[in-house]
């Protein structure tokens, strides 16, 4: 104890460099995004890599998990972790493209949240209420959702004919600009400044930095974790609206593994596993640097089999550089 | 005493010096402990009792001195050297793997084998089997720990301990989670290991158990050695005496006016919680200071999270003026005015990895906002006039409250919630692990809370301290308060032509005896 006391006396003097050393390791992921452009920049150039179709495919690829991305940087920040996302993504394209067969947009759209406000209501009660780890609540909710969805689906497609809901929802471009990216700058923006410059944003940092200096602060560290797990199921179901809009169609395999790079995203993006830490910013360009990956490897001509193994490989250095004192 | 081992003694520290920073925690004590006794190491709270067995235990390397164990002199100073030269020490959280059956726990990494590869679960039950019985513990060994009563468990840990070839034991309050049966049982089972030749060094602030329990006595005050007796010759007057000695560092009293005929600031009314405290009653009158003496267990720190809405009530109310406060959530005791600065401001206090700035505004984010977006300009002036008023020193406001040391940690924790300017401030041993410098300036910020009108609770285990604040203290016991105790008394104790410093004394002396006096002794 004193002797730690001590270090810290003497160690003060050292702190600006040793803050610019953890502020180097928060914002690699931005160094990493750079370089890993370049390198397909310069490899990838007579493939059409830097062609502009191609990096807006990119843009498009990402804006689902770049969604989902800002909301699960406010869950593990807050100190939970929400795996059901992808399935909730699922079951909600499929419900929605019912609801706009049956009631137009707007049954669709009120069932697709619906679904989301739901999933995440069942969530975020059975983590606070009964206490169960919302690691085990969003594991078994990931196979009720997906199986939701094959269930009310038959395992078949669900069509969407109706053009307005396939323009704004994924399909469409406003300009030169896909409503995709629209939709992601968005939830980047607002998800942004509501967890920096809102005192929810400090609370939920707070709740995960310590639940119990958050609590006996006067936070309510329950009604913060409820509200976090609602918001990511409802980013989940509008991910999964997107991925209907962009399909054409409700299926209950949209979605399906997203939970994966979305939880990759956002701790490449600098938010610790751990709570207490999240960036949404940081999240956005993790999943960026994913679907960029994704892309780069494609285009090389890996095949399939071969992306799985490199992009595990990939993802796991980018995260051991940017979070070894994670 | 019985089964005087003879040879070298099992412990034998001396010239044992030792310095964090300039600040002299030990200075030249010696210390022998015979094997097969039962010797008490006391002290008040930085004596010295801590670092000195934290160098026996190999966990900080003295400045000078020497240790022989066994008539073997330590060489290394390491817990794994210490622990081949026989000490072991029992935590008060147990080393023990809750779902491994005792006779698991004890052979832990040292299993009996049959053959090369299997583990011979048969021969280490009955290997355990008689090692319990030999220390006279009935435990089936193939009972899951975490059936295990308290007792049970740290008996299981002290066999873990024997079973490893301990001839020094060193037990830290070991019982201030056991019930009085199984306090008893303890002793027995100590007695017994003793009349195996076993050295127990026993640590506790209960006057009561030592004069059960133990053989010889040895009193550390600030970081120097004052006696080492056989406890027959010693009274429970004297043992006090030597503990509290004459003061140096103590703060005087200053003598302050609370005038109790106005209306209370807060009323409790029969608070009982789920387990402690039961039936607590008092008045807090505007510009008091209340002080709460009691030793380790005695339901003082669960009193203030009652309050405070953290643990739940069993029953009971608590008024601020007049008005019956919800105290169903930390929430609810904050709207109505109320204060905590906890007991662990590292766990319950801060949140380290965040900035003093964010630490600082937490409680108050939501007057820090308007329509939900926080104002940092704002926060940031707050802070800045926190820091200064508390003269917190730090490097930046952005960098993390965990660099900072434990009394600018500390100050930090009381800036939380004088932002919020709560009416009624609890402070849970609020100088704990604080610099002797901060620790004046905190006891001179309660005053001045005070002065404009704040009421105070003061709950704290260092007595010089709680004395120099308080306008009046209560002393629990076992989940009740048995004294309430005025200002007057507490003067009345001290002879009126002594100095300053021997009045310190004598109060803290006072006080002591009336703690000690809680538990029916004497």
């Amino acid at each position: 104890m004193s002797d730690t006391r001590i270090n810290i006396s003497a160690g003060a003097k050292a702190r600006p460099r040793s803050a610019l050393l953890q502020n180097w390791r928060q914002h690699v992921v931005y160094a990493g995004f750079v370089i890993i452009f370049i390198f397909f920049a310069v490899t990838l150039q007579d493939r059409g890599f830097l062609h502009a179709n191609n990096l807006l495919n990119i843009a498009r690829q990402t804006a689902m998990v770049s969604v989902m991305a800002v909301t699960m940087t406010f869950v593990l920040s807050a100190g939970e972790i929400d795996l059901s996302v992808g399935s909730i993504a699922g079951l909600a394209s499929v419900v929605t493209a019912m609801g706009v067969g049956s009631f137009g947009v707007i049954g669709g759209i009120v069932g697709g949240l619906g679904t989301g406000l739901v999933m995440g209501l069942i969530n975020g009660l059975l983590t606070t209420t009964i206490g169960i780890p919302s690691f085990l609540v969003t594991l078994a909710m990931m196979g009720v959702a997906s199986g939701s969805a094959m269930w009310i689906s038959n395992t078949a497609a669900v069509p969407i004919i109706d053009r307005a809901y396939n323009f704004s929802f994924g399909s469409g471009n406003i300009g030169p600009v896909p409503t995709l990216l629209i939709w992601m700058a968005v939830f980047a923006v607002i998800g942004h400044v509501v967890l920096r410059r809102t005192s929810f944003g400090r609370k939920v940092l707070a709740t995960g930095g310590s639940e119990a200096a958050a609590r006996y602060s006067g936070v309510d560290t329950r009604s913060i974790k409820l509200r976090v797990m609602m918001l990511s199921a409802l980013a989940a179901a509008v991910a999964g609206m997107l991925y209907a809009g962009r399909l054409h169609s409700g299926r209950f395999q949209l979605g399906e593994g997203d939970e994966l790079s979305v939880i990759a995203a956002a701790v490449l993006g600098g938010t610790s596993l751990f709570g207490g830490r999240g960036t949404v910013i940081g999240s956005i360009v993790g999943a960026l640097m994913i679907g960029l990956i994704n892309n780069g490897l494609i285009l090389m001509g890996l095949e399939y089999s071969q992306q799985l193994v490199a992009r595990g490989i990939i993802i796991i250095l980018a995260v051991a550089v940017a979070g070894r004192n994670r | 005493m019985t089964a005087s081992v003879q040879g070298p003694d099992a412990v034998r520290m001396t010239g044992i010096m030792k310095s964090f920073g300039g600040i002299r925690a030990l200075d030249g004590v010696d210390l022998s402990v015979a094997p097969g006794s039962i010797h008490a190491l006391l002290g008040e709270n930085g004596a010295g009792k801590s670092t000195i067995l934290k160098i026996l235990r190999g966990v900080q390397v003295p400045d000078a001195g020497e240790i022989h164990v066994a008539g073997v002199p330590m060489t290394q100073y390491t817990p794994e050297a210490a622990r081949n030269l026989g000490v072991a020490m029992i935590f008060q959280e147990m080393s023990l793997i809750p779902t491994l059956t005792v006779a698991q726990n004890i052979f832990l990494t040292r299993e009996p084998r049959a053959g090369r590869f299997l583990l011979d679960d048969r021969s280490a039950n009955n290997l355990a089997k008689l090692l319990l019985q030999q220390l006279g513990l009935d435990i089936d060994p193939r009972t899951p720990t975490d059936r295990l009563s308290t007792g049970e468990k740290q008996m299981t840990e002290i066999a873990k301990a024997i079973s490893q070839h301990a001839r020094v034991l060193i037990m830290d309050e070991p019982t201030s989670a056991l019930s009085t049966a199984e306090v008893e049982r303890l002793f027995a089972f100590l007695r017994g290991i003793k009349d195996q030749g076993v050295a127990v060094i026993y640590v506790s602030h209960k006057m009561d158990e030592i004069q059960q329990i133990a053989d010889t006595v040895t009193i550390l005050r600030d970081g120097r050695h004052i006696i080492t007796k056989p406890l027959a010759e010693l009274t429970l007057e004297s043992i006090i005496e030597h503990i509290v000695g004459r003061r140096v560092n103590a703060f005087a009293w200053k003598s302050r006016q609370v005038d109790r005929s106005q209306a209370p600031l807060m009323q409790v009314r029969n608070l009982s919680g789920l387990q402690k405290p039961s039936g607590i009653s008092f008045d807090l009158y505007p510009g008091e200071i209340l002080g709460i003496a009691g030793l380790m267990g005695a339901g003082r720190s669960e009193l203030a999270r009652a309050i405070c809405g953290i643990d739940k009530m069993a029953e009971g109310e608590v008024r601020v003026q007049g008005k019956v406060v919800n105290t169903s959530s930390p929430r609810a005791a904050i709207r109505a005015g109320i204060a905590l600065i906890p007991e662990d401001r590292r766990t319950q206090g801060l949140i380290l990895e965040h900035s003093v700035l964010s630490n600082l505004s937490l409680p108050t984010i939501d007057s820090l906002s308007s329509a939900g977006f926080v104002d940092d300009r704002r926060a940031k002036t707050v802070a800045e006039g926190l820091v200064s008023r508390l003269r917190v020193k730090l490097g930046s406001l952005t960098s993390p409250v965990r660099l900072l040391s434990g009394g600018n940690q500390q100050k930090v924790v009381l800036g939380k919630w004088l932002a919020a300017d709560p009416i009624i401030l609890i402070l849970d041993e609020p100088t704990a692990g604080v610099d002797i410098g901060s620790k004046a300036e905190i006891v001179e910020l309660i005053r001045s809370l005070a002065d404009a009108g704040r009421a105070i609770i003061m709950i704290s285990s260092e007595l010089a301290e709680l004395l120099s604040v308080s306008d009046r203290i209560l002393v629990m016991h076992g989940g009740r308060i048995t004294r309430d105790i005025s200002r007057d008394e507490i003067d009345g104790w001290a002879e009126n032509d002594a100095n300053a410093v021997d009045r310190i004394s004598q109060m803290e002396h006072g006080l002591q005896l009336a703690i000690q006096g809680g538990q029916g002794l004497v």
